[in-house]
């Protein structure tokens, strides 16, 4: 059985205009989305901004209201649960926020920022819990004496790590990462990123990757669902969406990645070009009247691209 | 190559934190050719933006002190009074700055911010202004230059934002841009069309160019030579077919290792050791990075680090990177997989 | 811009009954009412013919129909009579409106004359020596009690100077309309006006210089600089039309206070305003004319917020209201 399983999942946010303030539209933030994740996988969605991957992410977590459509976490739907049920399955899922800078609590200490989360769920004595917050810092590779140290006493990277150490106390079995390493430099980014694949196995975690960086994403993730406009453009392995890539919008994000290769540079402008003019050409065979994505068609027992 | 537009010759840029001056940019010489684009590459705090502003005198001069030579069509813009310095900036060096959503004025209208370095640098009439304005719209690629004209910035969306940026960059023909991290605010797909509508006008107006960035993608895209700083100072500097081919500083080797996009799937990353030193903590004595590579015996940095030249056209600071190596000891660590 | 206006104006419809009833409401929760403060002091009234007058006033009424009346004759612009005055509420405000708002422009005017070049010159040339006098004068102008200060000022120029009136509004041996009038009036508006604006100054110098700071390091500016603009145009064009934007939308909040009037002013120089008269009706237990004064600065409150926002779409590009 998948870990979670989200069907057709809509959030709208209504446009209020006109005399009365009626609402005359809705913003279609996340507009039909369907994807599942498997135990111990990581499962990248990427896009650019405004796609809805955020959205989609804080839906699954419960920060953004869902409109429509379930999200099944080990067969429960997290839309109808409210209150404490869904607190508690909501333990199970943690999130890894992007700006290791403002999640973090300025006035609190490592050691109350990570055991928080154990102070709403689980009932410890200060010994255990102080044991326990020793462990997962030494774990993220932090020295056990910093718990007295405030975040602004720790660099980028050290922040993103306690961002973690906190999203692993209550032994969770999906994380949600959004954005992680966006707001690093390469090579501490290459540090978390590192660190996240080691505690992967360790703690058998499952993770939903959201990220606008395809190389980040690439590297991370065994599946890949690509999102434009709150739909999926193609769905498939790295190595389908990658070398494979059907949709004419995945293909225009893939040409974009910046070419490493210094003596290819004007294939890739050439390939963009190309690209530029099959959008010209071919744009109503990939985009339907309103502009908007088809639904998902499979196209091998992997791979499914948004085509009529 | 052409003719030198710009040298920089032993600039020191040192901010002032508590009553003491920090080299930001510790002894850099640099020289920038006609048509050439010059990408200077670092990770956040080596000094590659202070570079840059330190060039255009855009500097706080209260607490910064900036010592050598930028010299710039027979003067050395370093001992330019600010009235002086007026008359170069906007009209022979242009600057596109990061994050388009901030480096227009949500007051102005396009047009008038397109205008305003030909008010200071050109005598145009009205009409020649707008149309040069609408001609420049044009070759940065917007479509519907008279509607976008008369648009206020937020009414635009980022990359046309960076387009605009652009264009007033370009409004007076300068023969030096200094671009600092275009297109790190922008979107992948947005990214590319920047890149290439820059290399588009670089063809067009043959200026020098220099790239700040962090990213090694568009440095590989974009440049034609490559300067690595590390701890404001150029460690090593190449051809930029040189530089990807055969990276020497273990800092660059480093930087190139810890890129998702160089390595396989799920492989390992390459992590550098410790952190960045801080301008204030930084020890100015010996090879700067060795504390960072600590596996690398004491007796193969050099006292006094300098830039060698290794290959023809490409320099590469202290003797450490001749028997570098990393501690894992990975084989074919150096062959990278290309997407 | 029409739409808006209209969309503001209906929805002010309810805001200014539920400020009508809590007033009346209000007005009636107090001890005593009309009759009582009229009558109190005069032996000769028993309270038979007071109970009288009530019934024929109709205070007697359960309250919900009193207020229906109030609220019906007030739509009417009918306040009602004042007790103490033996007049009609509006008649009375109608005398007085005029020097206060006399007095509250002129104060606001010299306010924005005197903070406006501070508040720039302190953010413009932060920590120089104008700046630090500019900050001293400002903490000096937020410490200040206003009657603290105004009665230093009424003693320093009226009576060891001399050189301005003591009080009200105008020499009353003075016909009416003549430029002797006008002079008269103008010689009775400075001291109050200088007094309320050297301390009125505060806010706006605070806010101008701060915000020209914050304006200093945006990349804008840095865009500018670069375009090689010469320093004073920076400031020109890029920095102060940024940083005026929040004072030209506080501009709308400012007018609600030009209605309401400087109550401790005009007591101090015993100036005809309506915050002097407000003064007056509540000791008097006026208070027809109190709920009338309250019911106007509120609705010129409400009608304040509509006109900052007016303001602010005219001065932003970026806020547009349909």
């Amino acid at each position: 059985m998948s870990l979670l399983k989200v069907n057709k999942l809509k959030v709208h946010y209504p446009i209020r205009g006109g005399f009365l303030r009626r609402v005359v539209d809705q913003v279609r933030a996340v507009d039909g989305v369907s994807f599942e994740l498997e135990p111990g996988e990581t499962y990248g969605l990427v896009g650019e901004s405004g796609c809805g991957k955020t959205t989609t992410g804080r839906a699954i977590i419960g920060l953004n209201k869902a409109t429509e459509g379930e999200m099944l976490f080990e067969g429960n739907d997290l839309a109808k649960l409210r209150g404490s049920d869904r607190r508690q399955h909501t333990k199970d899922i943690q999130m890894i926020f992007q700006d290791p800078y403002s999640s973090l609590n300025v006035r609190k200490n490592v050691l109350n920022i990570i055991s928080e989360p154990l102070r709403n769920f689980e009932r410890m004595s200060p010994g255990e819990e102080l044991k326990r917050v020793q462990t997962l810092i030494e774990r993220v590779g932090l020295n056990p004496e910093s718990i007295y140290k405030y975040p602004h006493q720790f660099s980028g990277g050290q922040r993103q790590r306690i961002g973690i150490a906190r999203a692993l106390t209550l032994n969770p079995k999906l994380i949600i990462a959004d954005e992680p390493v966006s707001a690093l430099d390469v090579s501490v980014q290459a540090q978390v990123l590192n660190f996240m694949q080691e505690i992967q196995k360790e703690f058998n975690l499952t993770y939903l990757f959201i990220s606008h960086d395809l190389g980040i994403i690439q590297h991370m993730c065994d599946r890949i669902g690509i999102m434009y406009k709150g739909r999926f453009v193609e769905e498939g392995t790295a190595a389908d969406v990658y070398n494979n890539p059907q949709h004419l919008y995945t293909k225009r994000l893939i040409a974009a990645i910046p070419e490493m290769n210094p003596e290819k540079r004007f294939e890739k402008t050439h390939l963009r070009q190309s690209i530029n003019e099959a959008y010209r050409t071919d744009y109503d065979s990939y985009f339907d009247k309103d502009g908007r994505m088809f639904d998902l068609k499979r196209v091998s027992d992997t791979h499914s691209v948004a085509l009529q | 190559m052409g003719n030198p537009v710009l040298e920089i010759a032993n600039l020191r840029t040192s901010f002032s934190i508590k009553g003491n001056y920090h080299a930001a940019v510790d002894d850099v010489s640099l020289t920038v050719h006609e048509n050439e684009v010059v990408a200077i590459v670092g990770e956040s705090g080596c000094g590659k933006s202070a570079l840059a502003l330190s060039v255009m005198g855009l500097h706080n001069l209260k607490t910064t002190k900036l010592e050598g030579q930028v010299n710039f069509k027979g003067q050395n813009l370093l001992n330019l009074p600010v009235s002086k310095l007026n008359k170069v900036r906007g009209r022979d060096v242009g600057m596109i700055f990061q994050d388009p959503m901030t480096a227009l004025n949500p007051l102005a209208t396009v047009g008038r911010q397109i205008e305003e370095p030909m008010d200071y640098h050109m005598k145009l009439s009205r009409g020649a202004k707008k149309k040069r304005v609408l001609d420049l719209l044009r070759r940065v690629g917007i479509k519907n230059e008279q509607r976008v004209f008369k648009q206020y910035p937020h009414e635009l969306s980022g990359g046309m934002r960076q387009r605009i940026v652009i264009a007033i960059a370009l409004a007076c023909d300068p023969v030096l841009l200094i671009a600092d991290e275009p297109t790190t605010a922008l979107d992948v797909t947005i990214q590319a069309q920047i890149m290439d509508l820059m290399k588009d006008l670089q063809n067009q107006i043959k200026s020098g160019i220099i790239l700040i960035t962090h990213d090694l993608g568009v440095v590989a895209e974009m440049a034609d030579r490559v300067a690595v700083m590390y701890a404001g100072e150029i460690v090593e500097i190449a051809e930029v077919r040189e530089l990807f081919a055969n990276p020497l500083h273990p800092y660059t080797r480093s930087l190139l290792n810890s890129i998702p996009a160089n390595m396989k799937a799920k492989e390992k990353l390459h992590v550098i050791e410790g952190i960045v030193p801080s301008i204030q903590n930084l020890d100015r004595t010996g090879c700067r990075f060795a504390p960072r590579i600590k596996w690398i015996a004491e007796e193969e940095h050099e006292m006094n680090p300098q830039l060698h030249e290794a290959e023809p056209g490409h320099f590469v600071r202290c003797s450490c990177y001749k028997n570098f190596h990393f501690p894992e000891e990975r084989v074919g660590a150096e062959t990278y997989v290309t997407t | 811009m029409l739409k808006f206006i209209l969309r503001r104006t209906l929805i002010m419809i309810p805001q200014l009954l539920v400020l009508s009833l809590i007033i009346f409401l209000l007005a009636k929760a107090m001890p005593g009412d009309a009759v009582t403060s009229s009558f109190m002091s005069n032996p000769n009234v028993t309270p038979e013919q007071m109970e009288k007058m009530r019934e024929k006033l109709g205070l007697n009424d359960s309250w919900y129909v009193q207020y229906g009346h109030w609220v019906g004759n007030a739509v009417q612009g009918d306040f009602g009579q004042s007790f103490t005055h033996k007049q009609p509420v509006t008649s009375l405000l109608a005398g007085r409106v005029g020097n206060t708002l006399l007095l509250s422009t002129g104060i606001l005017i010299v306010t924005y004359i005197i903070a406006i070049p501070l508040g720039i010159i302190a953010g413009r040339w932060t920590d120089s020596w104008a700046d630090k006098l500019i900050v001293t004068y400002n903490y000096f102008a937020f410490a200040t009690p206003l009657f603290v200060f105004s009665l230093l000022m009424l003693f320093l120029f009226s009576f060891i100077l001399g050189w301005t009136p003591i009080g009200g509004s105008v020499d009353i041996r003075i016909e009416t309309g003549s430029f002797d009038y006008i002079v008269s009036k103008v010689k009775h508006l400075i001291l109050p006006v200088m007094s309320g604006a050297l301390l009125a100054t505060f806010g706006t110098i605070q806010y101008l210089r701060n915000d020209i700071i914050d304006t200093k390091l945006k990349d804008f500016v840095k865009t500018a600089r670069a375009k090689g603009v010469p320093e004073s145009k920076v400031y020109t064009r890029h920095i102060l039309r940024n940083s005026l934007l929040p004072i030209a939308a506080f501009l709308g909040y400012e007018i609600t206070g030009l209605i309401a009037g400087s109550i401790f002013l005009e007591m101090i120089f015993s100036y005809p305003g309506l915050g002097q008269l407000f003064i007056q009706s509540v000791m008097g237990r006026d208070f027809t004319v109190v709920t009338a004064l309250v019911m106007i600065s509120g609705t010129a409150a409400i009608v304040g917020t509509m006109l900052s926002d007016i303001i602010l779409s005219i001065v932003d590009p970026r806020i547009r209201i349909d």
